[in-house]
C-alpha cells in the first residue's frame, strides 16, 4: 500500500488541528495537552504539543497521511521530523490575528527551507469580523504572485477541501512542468 | 471588513506599502495604546495587553495615494495650516478666524486666493507639507492599535491633495531611528538584491536620496548587502536603512545569492539528513484529488 504525507503547519491558534479534523475520516490522533500558561490558555484551552494525525483512504492501495504540526516555538524540534518525505505543505494563518503574520512568514520560510515541495497559505478565519482579506495578507506575508493563497475556515470542510484541491493542483503543474 | 490591529505587530511603514500596492482607497484611524496592565503570551513572548484608547490620528486614501491627515488636538483647518506654513501672518490669521468661522476650507481658499493673500500653489504645498508632517510623525508611533475603513474619506470640504506613497515610505524609513527594528526586518545582510519585474514604472517619479542612488547603482544578484555596503563605504546601520526603505517602497526585492549558505544549514546537519522526497506518480495525485472532490 502506498501512503502518501502533506503537512499543515502555522503559527499557535492557527487553525491546524481543525482543518485536519473537517476532513479526516478518522478521529483526528492529538497529541493536545490543556494549556496551563494563562495568557495562551485565553485563546484556546488545549494546544498540540508533538503532532496531529488524520488520514483520507483513497482505496486499498493508496492513503493520504495529514500531519499536523504543534504552533509554539517550543516545540520546533517536531517540525523538520514531520516534513521528511511530504507531498506538499499548507501554511495556516489566522487572518484575524495581525500580531502572528510574521510568525507565520517565519514558518512558511523554514518549511520551505526543509524541502522545494509546493505549499499553499490558507488564510483561515475568513468568517471573522476582524479577518484581513485574502489579498491584503498576500502583501502583509509578502506571498509571491505565483503562490496560491486561499480564503479558508477550518471547520467547514468544503472550504478545507478546496484548500487540498489546489495544493494538489499545484503538486500535478509541478510535476507536469 | 476594516483592517484591525496594532503597530506593534504591522507598522505605519508597513500599512502604507500596504494601501499603496492594494491601490487602497479608505481612512486609517490610530488610536491611543491603553495599557493594561495584563499580560499575554504572543508568539512565545511575553507582552502587555493593550486597548483601543481614544483616537489619535485619521489619514485617509483614495487609489493608494494619501489625500488627507489629520492629528488629534492640532487645529489642521486651512488658517491654521497656512499660518503654519508662513503664508499667513498671527494677526492675519486671527481675522480670518473670527470673519469666516462658517466657512469651509475649501470656499476659504477660494476666497483667500481671489483676495490675493495667497496662491493656488500656497495652499497645495501647504496643505501637502502639513499632511506629510504629520504622517512622518506618526511613522515613528511603534504600538498603537489602528483600523483602516474602506471607502470612507473626509468630508467634501476639506482640501484634499493627492500624494504618491513611494516617496513617503522612503522618506518615513529614512526617519526610522531604531537600530531594533531595522536588524529585525532585514537580519540578514548576506542576502542580495534584486529589481522587482515592473522596475521602470515603480522607480517612475521617486526621488532617491544620493545614498539610495548608490545602493541602487549596486544592485545585482550576485552581491551581497554587505558587498554593496562596503562599496559604498556605509556602515550596517546606514545600508539597513537604505535598503529597508527601498524594500518597503517596493523598488527592491531580496534575494539569496548564489552560493549563499542558508543560516539554518549547521542546525539541521546536526540533525539526521532529511530523506529524499517520495517518488510520486501524477496518477497517484490525480486519483487522490478524485478523492477529496468526493469526500
Amino acid at each position: 500500500m502506498q501512503t502518501v504525507k502533506m503537512v499543515i503547519t502555522g503559527p499557535f491558534s492557527a487553525g491546524k488541528t481543525e482543518f485536519i479534523r473537517s476532513i479526516s475520516e478518522i478521529d483526528v490522533v492529538s497529541t493536545e495537552r490543556e494549556i496551563t500558561t494563562p495568557a495562551e490558555k485565553k485563546q484556546k484551552d488545549a494546544t498540540t504539543v508533538a503532532m496531529d494525525f488524520g488520514r483520507i483512504t483513497v482505496d486499498d492501495d493508496l492513503v493520504l497521511y495529514l500531519f499536523g504540526t504543534p504552533g509554539q516555538r517550543r516545540f520546533d524540534f517536531m517540525w523538520e521530523i514531520l516534513a521528511e518525505g511530504m507531498l506538499g505543505f499548507v501554511v495556516m494563518v489566522d487572518s484575524a490575528k495581525p500580531e502572528t503574520f510574521r510568525e507565520a512568514k517565519s514558518i512558511l520560510e523554514t518549511f520551505r527551507a526543509y524541502a522545494p515541495t509546493p505549499y499553499v497559505v490558507a488564510a483561515n478565519k475568513q468568517d471573522h469580523p476582524d479577518a484581513w482579506s485574502a489579498e491584503d495578507l498576500r502583501i502583509a506575508l509578502r506571498i509571491e504572485e505565483g503562490v496560491k493563497l486561499l480564503p479558508c475556515v477550518a471547520k467547514d470542510k468544503e472550504s478545507v477541501k478546496n484548500v487540498l484541491l489546489e495544493l494538489l493542483y499545484s503538486i500535478l503543474e509541478e510535476m507536469e512542468s | 471588513m476594516p483592517l484591525k490591529g496594532e503597530l506593534r505587530d504591522f507598522s505605519t511603514t508597513q500599512l502604507l506599502n500596504l494601501i499603496n500596492l492594494a491601490g487602497k482607497t479608505g481612512t486609517l484611524t490610530i488610536f491611543q495604546a491603553k495599557k493594561t496592565g495584563i499580560m499575554e503570551e504572543v508568539n512565545g513572548k511575553k507582552r502587555e495587553r493593550i486597548e483601543v484608547g481614544p483616537e489619535k490620528a485619521k489619514v485617509s486614501f483614495k487609489t493608494g495615494k494619501l489625500i488627507f491627515a489629520a492629528m488629534n488636538g492640532q487645529e489642521g483647518n486651512l488658517v491654521a495650516v497656512l499660518n503654519k506654513a508662513g503664508k499667513l501672518t498671527d494677526d492675519q490669521a486671527r481675522i480670518i478666524r473670527e470673519r469666516a468661522k462658517n466657512t469651509n476650507d475649501k470656499a476659504l481658499a477660494l476666497l483667500l486666493i481671489n483676495a490675493n493673500y495667497v496662491s493656488q500653489n500656497d495652499v497645495i504645498t501647504s496643505v501637502q507639507q502639513y499632511i506629510l508632517d504629520v504622517v512622518y510623525s506618526l511613522m515613528s508611533w511603534a504600538e498603537e492599535p489602528f483600523r483602516f475603513d474602506d471607502d470612507i474619506l473626509p468630508e467634501k470640504d476639506r482640501i484634499q491633495v493627492p500624494i504618491d506613497l513611494e516617496n513617503v515610505i522612503i522618506e518615513g524609513s529614512r526617519r526610522i531611528k531604531e537600530i531594533e527594528e531595522l536588524n529585525q526586518h532585514l537580519p540578514n545582510l548576506d542576502m542580495a538584491l534584486r529589481f522587482p519585474e515592473n522596475a521602470k514604472e515603480k522607480f517612475k517619479g521617486v526621488h532617491l536620496s544620493v545614498e539610495e542612488w548608490r545602493v541602487v547603482s549596486f544592485i545585482n544578484p550576485k552581491y551581497s548587502i554587505r558587498q554593496i555596503a562596503k562599496a559604498n563605504n556605509m556602515s550596517e546601520i546606514e545600508i539597513r536603512r537604505v535598503v529597508y526603505g527601498l524594500e518597503q517602497a517596493g523598488l527592491v526585492e531580496l534575494v539569496k545569492p548564489p552560493g549563499m549558505v542558508d543560516p539554518n544549514a549547521a542546525n539541521r546537519a546536526r540533525k539526521p539528513a532529511a530523506k529524499p522526497q517520495p517518488q510520486v506518480q501524477k496518477v497517484v495525485v490525480s486519483r487522490l484529488i478524485d478523492k477529496i472532490r468526493s469526500i
